[in-house]
């Protein structure tokens, strides 16, 4: 279960959406649903009044969480299931949804597929529950994520700011300075592979949501969505030829290990320093130590790597939010846990079985920062993780058919990795496809 | 039919329900998990669900949009070729496992038999992670062969070998399943042929070309079209070893995985109806002409 758990962060990797695509875009009035009114009474009546709630979820730290709850509401009973990790999860929800039958009260999604469920109007819009006024609770990315076109479609669980994660052993065995460019970890890599041929910087076979967060922290914008129907694609501006013209010479020079993510191999590899670097969102800690327990005291947690020497840009990689899903029948109740889970008492329950928060106020305070972790040499990473949280570049947005075109990524631009291909090209062959799909499904892409 | 024919000779016959209440039983099922489904497939093929717009019915635009779709014709034509080459293969080794056990020259060959059987009972799935794993050229079998012998075996799991390395899977799965087949018709043809033939001064391949060949004739095409079928329903090992090659094998790799994926990431259950009923009629198609080829030359 944990080991699922993790392989989803780990894919979805693309995750957290930035959507700025704001309340600004919105100016026609057919664009934010209003969704229906439920006040902080009908919520609490409903809370007394008690009922069951059924919640689709693979994250673990939910379960303790509605213990809890229950515990203070004796009369709610929760049950909590975990339908498959992320994509999988979402096909099983799909397919409830379809047949009329079996949908949750609750559901997790991720920043990434959550406009895909908003435009069909499959997650209720809260914003008529009080939702709107938690907008400074939660951090700004977050926050962008699960208000995509206006409306306020789930609250944030967690997010995943981008760190660099580095086995500080490998570093300096071969003497080699951490990175603090991208352009210093291209040296870096050369280096280490001269120095050991059996050691690479990292590795990486092709990953939708590997690529779209480092072109997001380039400051590409290959996403735009405006309404509901307006979708451009574009994998060819300045933030993304940064990134095709830097991971090109990574692929051709053979710098990047092929070591498929979240498998055994990986993990191994991550903990003997076969992978001396990592590049992904703030909830990797706990899978590290888990999964890779022989690279206790190695590893360390720097900023990631940035495009121009002295910037401080960042991105988000991965990251979910609950929804409550519009066929459910206890609205008012389910939007109670909600609040609980995600910015009352249940923060708390959830940090303390490794959840990486969205609130800002758990962000920022001192006992959150100022904790020692024994697996990174008592580096307080959590400090690194709050700055870049704050660092994530702003306007990025995912397409409300993101999880379709994740699924085609290996088709496109995967093929850069094993064959001739150039992943500009794989790109472009991506961008096309997406906006194929697009078009047949009812959208105006280009 | 008969019951006209019947009717004719005793045209006063009151009809009769017997044979109805015997039939069916068997017919509600059929009905119920055969044509019920593929009359549904055939009915939501017609429609397209678009994320806007819902759902409307737009007749055979679906068949005409799979019958230009690059995808699928690249899915098809891969499931083709390894039809053409793996097929032949597996069926050769079958044969020549069945004539070798049977020739009763074999030190045990109730062993062989068995043994050469066994891949068939290991599971598709399980046996699609077993080799993928020694596939592995980077903690695999394969690695570690390159790596004690310090050569460089061109990487199964990559694009151009695997669907070599697939067909490979298939016809250790497949080999004792045809083999048993072809075995089980050998055991039956009668002794007194192969005493004549011996009277009349046979060799052994001689037996087998003219006797057992002709003899196996029908268990041949059967075995034939059943590999053709599972040859276009390849599906099973893609999708396992997909997440040990996931470039190489593409979400259209094999037409059925093909319409998985549709169904499945991009909610295109109406398309992929369509593509799994042009499948169903190819593969239709394809063993009905074998069928009718093999069984002329048998006649």
């Amino acid at each position: 279960m944990m080991y699922t758990s993790r392989r989803n962060l780990l894919r979805l990797a693309g995750a957290a959406a930035f959507a700025t695509v704001a309340l600004s875009a919105c100016g026609n009035d057919d664009d934010a649903p209003a969704g229906e009114t439920v006040t902080a009474d009908d919520v609490t009546k409903a809370l007394t009044d008690g009922g069951e709630l059924l919640i689709w979820s693979w994250d673990t730290t939910i379960k303790p969480t509605a213990d809890a709850f229950m515990a203070k509401y004796p009369k709610v009973k929760i049950s909590v299931v975990n339908a498959g990790t992320n994509a999988d999860q979402y096909v099983a929800l799909q397919n409830a949804l379809q047949a009329g039958k079996g949908v949750p009260d609750l559901a997790h999604i991720e920043y990434y597929a959550l406009s895909q469920f908003a435009l069909q109007k499959q997650v209720a819009n809260i914003a008529g529950f009080g939702a709107t006024a938690l907008k400074d609770k939660f951090a700004p990315g977050p926050w962008n994520g699960v208000t995509p076109n206006g409306g306020v479609f789930g609250l944030p669980l967690d997010s995943g700011p981008m760190v660099l994660y580095y086995n500080k052993e490998v570093f300096d065995k071969h003497s080699i300075a951490v990175p603090e460019t991208w352009e210093q970890y291209y040296e870096a890599a050369k280096k280490l592979r001269a120095a050991d041929p059996n050691v690479y910087i990292a590795s990486d076979s092709g990953d939708a949501g590997t690529t779209t967060s480092m072109i997001w922290q380039a400051g590409g914008k290959p996403y735009t969505v405006s309404g509901e129907k307006d979708v451009t694609i574009n994998f060819a501006d300045a933030g993304a030829q940064k990134y095709t013209t830097l991971w090109q010479k990574m692929i051709d020079e053979k710098l990047l290990s092929s070591i498929s993510g979240w498998t055994d191999e990986w993990f191994q590899a991550l903990g003997n320093g076969t992978l001396a670097t990592l590049v992904v969102g703030a909830w990797m800690p706990s899978n590290l130590v888990s999964g890779s327990p022989n690279g206790a005291g190695k590893w360390r947690v720097a900023k990631m790597p940035q495009w121009e020497a002295g910037g401080n840009a960042s991105a988000e990689n991965g990251g979910s939010a609950m929804s409550v899903m519009e066929a459910s029948t206890r609205k008012a109740l389910a939007y109670g846990f909600l609040d609980y889970l995600t910015n009352g008492e249940g923060v708390k329950t959830r940090i303390d079985n490794g959840a990486f928060p969205a609130t800002t106020a758990d962000l920022n305070s001192p006992e959150f920062q100022g904790k020692e972790f024994p697996y990174f040499g008592g580096q307080k990473i959590n400090e690194l993780f709050a700055a870049s949280s704050a660092a994530v570049v702003p306007g990025w947005q995912y397409l409300p058919f993101q999880v379709y075109a994740n699924s085609i990524f290996k088709d496109t631009a995967g093929q850069a990795y094993i064959t001739p291909t150039k992943l500009a090209d794989g790109l472009k062959a991506w961008q096309d496809a997406s906006i194929k799909y697009g078009n047949e499904q009812g959208f105006t892409a280009k | 039919m008969t019951t006209a024919q019947a009717a004719l000779v005793k045209p006063r016959r009151r009809r009769s329900w017997t044979g109805w209440q015997f039939v069916g039983p068997f017919m509600a099922v059929f009905t119920l998990v055969f044509l019920a489904p593929i009359a549904y497939s055939i009915y939501i093929s017609l429609f397209k669900t678009r994320l806007i717009g819902g759902t409307s019915f737009v007749g055979l635009e679906n068949y005409q949009q799979a019958l230009t779709d690059p995808n699928f014709w690249d899915g098809l034509g891969r499931v083709a070729i390894f039809l053409l080459v793996q097929v032949p293969i597996m069926l050769g080794i079958a044969l020549v496992a069945a004539l070798a056990i049977d020739s009763g020259r074999l030190h045990g060959a109730n062993f062989f038999r068995i043994a050469i059987f066994l891949p068939y009972a290991v599971p598709a799935v399980v046996a699609a992670i077993m080799w993928g794993f020694m596939y592995g050229n980077q903690f695999g079998l394969v690695g570690n062969i390159n790596e004690a012998f310090g050569i460089n075996i061109p990487a199964p799991l990559g694009p151009d070998w695997i669907l070599t390395s697939i067909g490979n899977i298939v016809t250790w799965e497949f080999v004792g399943y045809n083999m048993l087949i072809f075995y089980s018709a050998l055991r039956v043809i009668p002794n007194s042929l192969y005493e004549a033939a011996e009277i009349d001064g046979a060799g052994q391949f001689r037996i087998i070309r003219s006797i057992k060949l002709p003899a196996i004739r029908g268990a041949l095409v059967i075995a034939t079209i059943f590999s053709i079928i599972g040859s276009f329903q390849l599906f099973t090992e893609p999708s396992i070893l997909q997440k040990l090659a996931p470039n190489a094998i593409t979400t259209f790799f094999t037409p059925n995985y093909y319409a998985y994926s549709l169904s499945f990431n991009g909610q295109q259950y109406n398309y992929s109806a369509t593509i799994a009923i042009i499948m169903g009629l190819v593969t239709m198609i394809i063993a009905y002409v074998i069928q009718l080829r093999g069984m002329r030359k048998g006649s």
